[in-house]
């Protein structure tokens, strides 16, 4: 039986639709940034950016770009009506204190037991690390949107992150473009599989055991 | 009658020494301290230790500084941008140091040093590579790693206004480290777009209270810095 993966696009709509009411949420640099474009316009969220932002909105329309007011990403932003600015100290409070509800994050790789690596893939390239670490040990949920596969193929879920980690234990719940896998104290449990792809090949494509939700809903 | 506004941007740096660590305000593009940046070029200090968010974007302001060979060390939390070339050429030829911290732990290292804390302990980073070598310890359940206070010799900001006594507010996202960065240098200069009466700044809405300020000095808005009708605001 054949499956198509999701886009990157369909990923973080998912993602969107997951997101309550009333949540202070921290969308990442990269690939997260595009759950912005699907947040239910019936719901009222908070977009926190790490830069001093709560309640920030969207893209600037061409031509009302205001430079001093960015994103995590330095992009261009726009503030909704109510939102506010305040500095970096108070700004990583809200992320390390645990105020964020959800963080949305990128990752190289994610551990069975919640590992993320997502700062730096060793070697020769620079380390730079940003908020990733305050964010992965701050928030009260950190979700992890990625792909399933690495671009040879191999699994981005591992038993043990072999990239430097970001944090410990941290990642409750991964997106990807196979599957919706939470991170549980009895292991991985996937749902919400593409169609057409069977619980048992998404095992043979994940590098650790899994196990089907079943009868109980993601939660 | 006391008054921190100095004539020029070089009265402002006249007394930077060699080897001082420099504050840079800064996230991005917005609020980096440029002209400040350009006139510590020109005062000529050397062996600076930087500390900024980054280090530094194309060939202008702590890019230049870099490129001048003007800093020993860079202290920050994302070296690597799309045009960080002239930090890259300087690290792989070994010719600069760099310390990178997480970015709260960065802000909150500064904060400590602005409020006399000597150290405190962070979860963040705790069991990777950036914690290697330092102290831990379980707090309720949980690693957290020990941080010291990261103090300046100097700290340049940018705000927008400013009064003789040093009261500043900043303007939107450009706000980020400078509050912070104010608080934790034995001398702080805020270069601001605009110099009001005393009074002027609502009491309620001072974002850094003069007393974290040592010097304030004026500099022409660039024509791009956009600027819409609401900022004023």
């Amino acid at each position: 039986m054949s499956y198509a993966k999701l886009t990157r696009e369909q990923i973080a709509a998912r993602i969107a639709r997951d997101i309550p009411e009333g949540a202070y949420v921290n969308l990442g640099i990269g690939m997260p940034t595009l759950v912005g474009n699907h947040l239910p316009k019936d719901r009222e969220i908070f977009l926190h950016s790490e830069n001093g932002i709560l309640g920030m909105g969207p893209a600037p329309a061409p031509g009302e770009e205001d430079a001093d007011l960015i994103n995590a990403g330095k992009e261009p932003v726009t503030l909704l009506t109510g939102g506010a600015y305040f500095h970096h100290t108070d700004s990583f409070a809200m992320m390390r204190g645990r105020h964020l509800d959800i963080a949305v994050l990128g990752a190289f790789q994610v551990s069975v037991s919640g590992d993320l690596a997502n700062w730096h893939t060793g070697g020769d390239a620079i380390p730079a690390v940003g908020g990733a670490m305050d964010l992965a040990v701050g928030a009260k949920n950190v979700w992890v949107m990625m792909e399933h596969l690495t671009k040879s193929g191999e699994s981005k879920i591992v038993p043990r992150c072999t990239y430097p980690l970001t944090g410990i234990g941290v990642v409750k719940r991964i997106y990807t473009d196979l599957a919706v896998i939470d991170v549980t104290p009895r292991g991985l449990v996937a749902g919400q599989l593409v169609p057409g792809l069977s619980f048992d090949e998404l095992q043979r494509l994940t590098g650790v055991p899994i196990s089907p939700s079943g009868a109980r809903a993601a939660a | 009658m006391i008054d921190k506004i100095v004539p020029s941007i070089e009265a402002a740096l006249a007394d930077v020494r060699d080897g001082s660590t420099v504050l840079v305000g800064g996230f991005g593009g917005a609020g980096v301290p440029e002209e400040l940046v350009d006139a510590l070029i020109a005062q000529g200090a050397k062996d600076l230790t930087i500390v900024n968010n980054n280090a530094g974007n194309a060939e202008f302001g702590v890019a230049a500084l870099l490129k001048a060979g003007r800093v020993r060390k860079v202290v920050c939390s994302y070296p690597r941008t799309a045009d960080s070339h002239v930090f890259e050429a300087l690290y792989r030829a070994g010719k600069i140091e760099l310390e990178l911290v997480p970015q709260g732990t960065l802000s909150e290292r500064m904060r400590a040093a602005g409020a006399g804390i000597g150290a405190f302990y962070t979860p963040t980073g705790y069991g990777t590579d950036l914690a290697k070598g330092k102290e831990t310890r379980m707090i309720d359940g949980r690693g957290h790693v020990l941080e010291h206070a990261l103090r300046g010799a100097i700290a340049l900001v940018k705000a927008e206004r400013g009064d003789r006594w040093g009261n500043l507010v900043y303007r939107k996202s450009a706000r980020n480290f400078g509050p912070t960065m104010a608080s934790a240098a034995k001398c702080t200069i805020a270069q601001v777009y605009e110099i009001v009466e005393l009074g002027a700044l609502d009491p309620e809405c001072i974002v850094t209270p003069g007393i974290f300020v040592t010097r304030v000095v004026k500099v022409p808005r660039k024509k791009t810095t956009v600027v819409p009708a609401e900022a004023a605001a």
